[in-house]
């Protein structure tokens, strides 16, 4: 009889949670930090051409448009030709006005009118692709670009 | 065989791994930041007017073909050397009107900065990648001008003071720096153009 109560700390002793709090601010920050990476699901390849006298992109004004051949896991459905994509989808050139004036709304209304199209484009891309969409932005009046390039130069870094 | 109270885990350094932690994540994960060549479209017109008379030795011609080769002002240009060929050609001061260039006043070559032209004609088989090597070595012939013009009247180059506003770094008097950044831009207006690709 004795024998089992003998020992007064049979249970199990509480778990200090004392640093739950720490690990969970530590899980926030790092989501929170991460999450506003990656906006758009990337279904285009993205080697971006290197530059170096570059500005910065101002991004609470700008739309991004990307642009290259389709990333491999969707080469067998939309083949290797390059391919424009704004938001999460494809679009053509045609369809540039729709998709971007629906992007442009995401943007705070005071903003809109300086809107600040951001082009990043694959370096193997043609550049009649680019002059379309350029073309199109024209008609669209939406005059001021950014070509997003990676820090670098092309001539020295070989 | 007795069983122990299991000894309490000593939970004090919890907190120190998990700053530990929070930290590397903050240090290792790069917010990305884009930068890139930002332009001005020139606006749709709504009628073809026909285009001021430009001198055609104001007008530098740069053409890329398919397989990527440059022709800079009729001649077959490696991309190394189009920032040279660019700041000679802005630089140039042809008429004499031009105070403060220091180039060869080549009558040939622009008269003077304000009315020199760059113009880009990139085929629409050619790359990309090519197309922004071009500008921004075009960007950096500019640069390097306003940097020297700006070294040269106020002892700031141009470019440094430039990112220092942009990045918020800057210390001083903000307005009257862009004011003199705006100088120095009239003194070295950008002026490039883009025909159009279609053949």
């Amino acid at each position: 009889m004795s024998k089992f109560n003998k020992k007064k700390g049979g249970e199990l002793p509480a778990v200090n949670t004392a640093s739950l709090p720490d690990i969970v601010f530590m899980l926030l920050f790092f989501f929170m930090v991460v999450t506003v990476l990656r906006k758009d699901n990337l279904m285009v390849k993205q080697q971006l051409p290197k530059a170096d006298q570059v500005e910065k992109l101002q991004k609470d004004r700008s739309v991004y448009i990307y642009a290259g051949k389709p990333s491999a896991r969707y080469q067998e459905k939309y083949g290797t030709e390059g391919k424009i994509q704004i938001g999460d989808k494809y679009t053509d050139v045609t369809g540039l006005q729709f998709a971007l004036t629906e992007e442009r709304a995401k943007l705070l209304p005071e903003l809109q009118n300086s809107v600040v199209v951001a082009l990043k484009v694959d370096e193997d891309t043609n550049t009649g692709l680019v002059t379309d969409i350029k073309e199109k932005l024209r008609d669209l009046n939406m005059v001021k670009v950014i070509y997003i390039t990676t820090p670098g130069n092309e001539l020295t870094d070989k | 065989m007795g069983r122990r109270a299991t000894p309490e885990v000593n939970a004090g350094s919890m907190a120190d791994i998990a700053f530990l932690l929070l930290i590397f994540f903050l240090v290792t994960t790069t917010i990305e930041k884009d930068k890139g060549i930002a332009r001005q479209l020139p606006p749709k017109q709504e009628k073809q007017e026909t285009p001021p008379p430009i001198k055609e030795k104001n007008i530098f011609i740069i053409s890329i073909n398919r397989s990527n080769d440059m022709l800079a002002d009729n001649e077959l240009m490696e991309v190394e050397d189009l920032r040279q060929a660019a700041i000679e050609f802005l630089d140039n001061g042809g008429d004499g009107s031009c105070t403060y260039c220091k180039g060869r006043k080549n009558p040939a070559s622009s008269d003077n900065p304000d009315k020199a032209v760059i113009t880009v004609k990139n085929d629409r088989e050619s790359t990309y990648s090519m197309y922004i090597q071009v500008q921004n070595e075009l960007v950096g012939a500019y640069n390097f001008l306003r940097d020297r013009e700006s070294q040269r009247l106020y002892g700031w180059k141009f470019t440094e003071v430039n990112k220092a506003i942009d990045e918020g770094s800057y210390k001083g008097n903000i307005e009257k720096a862009k004011d003199r950044l705006k100088e120095i831009q009239k003194l070295f207006p950008m002026k490039l153009s883009e025909a159009d690709t279609k053949q």
